[in-house]
């Protein structure tokens, strides 16, 4: 980790207009995220996380407030995400999907089509790759939405929730595989979830965010070396001590965010 | 306890059943046949209204044989291939823009809204009137049908297209060329197909009215023809060439469509 920022976030605020009213999704959030940082987020529903990953991936405009990303490499996309959900084009192959982003950035055929069939290997889909869709499990087609973004080799990944629609074993699994392909290079992550598990296990630090409209609450640092183990880790002291801090914070907020209803 | 030897039994009956559901699906439309016929000989029916199947098939034999049904066929067909190809192209065309630009929809929206539900029957004497008395006329009545039905669901198809898919292109920096020809085309073809099946129907249904007027030959002439002339079997002849051709065209398409569309789940 070589410290050098990557993401700055600066009293960033988002309303959305919904005929006469406004509904404030983000209020001055202030934020920065390192190089090679793996960055959780965790808060109550509503509070805007997607929110603000998508401003991140340039698909919603903030209304005030900035974005600034610290991109280095020319020709090399500064994000890549990870949708929440079902979002691999089911009419295109495995292999097809992964090369998506390559594909967009004109890379030839043979060129990307190795690349995408490496990054299949990394999570063991190799098998499927001529496959479509819609002969995959879920377990599978995340996988093959985890490749798609790593493939493209952007400067920083966002992920909303990945693993949020998959059961216990499989998310294991996942959050393992992404671990260790993590772990390979140090890509720069904002990682949405709403499990402190999650956001434990796989992030260097955790912002926790305030019931909507969401605002920053704490960041934390989270000591636990690399690489991890995420069966040993689970009964480690410092795991089951900030476990609980966090859970401390978001208990206020869940219940302010049911309160609000 | 279930045994291997109580499961296979319960394969094997259940194999039996499906065997038995398959027959009654093959014999029913021969006892139907088998009904009419003797309800003919027991003069029930009145064979000057209703035939009966042996005098069809009697009928039906010379028509073949003398080729006079086969180049008949082959008028329609044709009719309703130029028809449906001159239909589902501009509606293809125009559907994908339509679904596409909003400036487009907003422009040409009203239009089609307002034209969609004339009957295509209704505009026929002004598509005589226009078109003349060739071929042009029968083709344009045909293509006009087809048209409508296709543009509408291409349309709808580009607009249901899964916002995520959207988002999924945007994040990957999509330029507008790529963003149509990696998401909206591919996510609105089984929209289109189903435009296309629609249309097929519809084509059917106009080739018989088109027929009707000022033409010389084609598979609705000869039931127009039949109708003049009493001729009730060549009437029924006609019927089983016009089932036929249907069957045909929607087998083509589900062909094409599985060609096409590889990816979608059956």
């Amino acid at each position: 980790m070589n410290g050098a920022e990557k993401i700055r976030v600066e009293n960033l605020t988002k309303f959305f207009i919904n005929g006469k009213t406004a509904v404030s999704a983000l209020e001055n959030v202030n934020l920065t995220v390192n190089d090679g940082e793996f960055l959780c987020v965790v808060g109550p529903s509503g509070c805007g996380k997607t929110t603000m990953l998508r401003i991140l991936a340039g698909l919603e405009k903030p209304t005030s407030g900035r974005v600034h990303i610290n991109a280095k490499a020319a020709g090399v996309p500064s994000t890549a995400v990870v949708f929440q959900g079902d979002s691999i084009f089911p009419w295109m192959r495995v292999v097809e999907n992964v090369e998506y982003g390559l594909k967009l950035r004109g890379v030839p055929l043979k060129e990307r089509r190795a690349v995408a069939m490496e990054h299949l290997k990394k999570m063991g889909l190799e098998r499927f790759a001529y496959l479509y869709p819609y002969q995959l499990s879920g377990g599978m087609k995340q996988r093959v939405n985890v490749a798609r973004a790593f493939a493209c080799d952007p400067e920083i990944l966002l992920m909303d929730e990945p693993f949020g629609a998959l059961d216990e074993q499989n998310r294991l699994l996942l959050q393992q595989e992404l671990l260790r392909i993590w772990e390979e290079n140090c890509k720069t992550t904002v990682f949405i979830t709403h499990s402190i598990d999650e956001a434990l296990l796989l992030g260097d630090k955790i912002l926790v965010m305030t019931a909507q409209p969401g605002k920053v609450k704490a960041l934390l640092d989270v000591k636990i070396p690399r690489p991890r183990d995420i069966i040993l880790i689970k009964s480690s002291p410092v795991f089951i001590e900030l476990y609980k801090e966090i859970w401390d914070l978001l208990k206020e907020e869940v219940l302010k965010a049911r309160n609000i209803k | 306890m279930n045994t291997t030897e109580e499961r296979l039994s319960q394969n094997r009956a259940s194999l039996g059943k499906e065997f038995w559901l398959k027959t009654f699906s093959f014999l029913s439309p021969l006892f139907l046949l088998f009904l009419w016929e003797a309800l003919a000989a027991l003069k029930l029916v009145d064979v000057r209204l209703f035939s009966s199947p042996s005098r069809i098939f009697k009928t039906l034999i010379p028509l073949v044989l003398s080729g006079e049904l086969i180049y008949h066929t082959l008028i329609s067909t044709m009719r309703i291939a130029l028809g449906f190809l001159a239909g589902a192209i501009p509606g293809v065309a125009l559907g994908l823009s339509m679904g596409l630009f909003p400036s487009v929809r907003a422009l040409l929206m009203p239009l089609v809204a307002v034209t969609f539900p004339i009957p295509k029957l209704a505009i026929m004497p002004l598509i005589l009137i226009v078109f003349g008395l060739g071929e042009s006329s029968k083709i344009f009545t045909i293509a006009i049908g087809v048209f409508y039905l296709v543009l509408i669901n291409t349309m709808a198809g580009v607009l249901n297209i899964d916002p995520i898919y959207i988002d999924v292109a945007k994040s990957f920096k999509a330029s507008r060329i790529q963003f149509y020809t990696t998401v909206a085309f591919p996510g609105a073809l089984p929209m289109i197909f189903a435009g296309l099946k629609l249309g097929m129907g519809t084509a059917l249904l106009l080739i018989v009215a088109a027929e009707l007027s000022a033409a010389k030959a084609g598979v609705g002439w000869m039931i127009w023809r039949a109708y003049d002339m009493f001729d009730i079997e060549r009437m029924f002849c006609s019927l089983i060439v016009l089932a036929f051709l249907g069957f045909v065209f929607s087998y083509l398409l589900d062909f094409l469509e599985k060609i096409v569309i590889p990816w979608k789940k059956r």
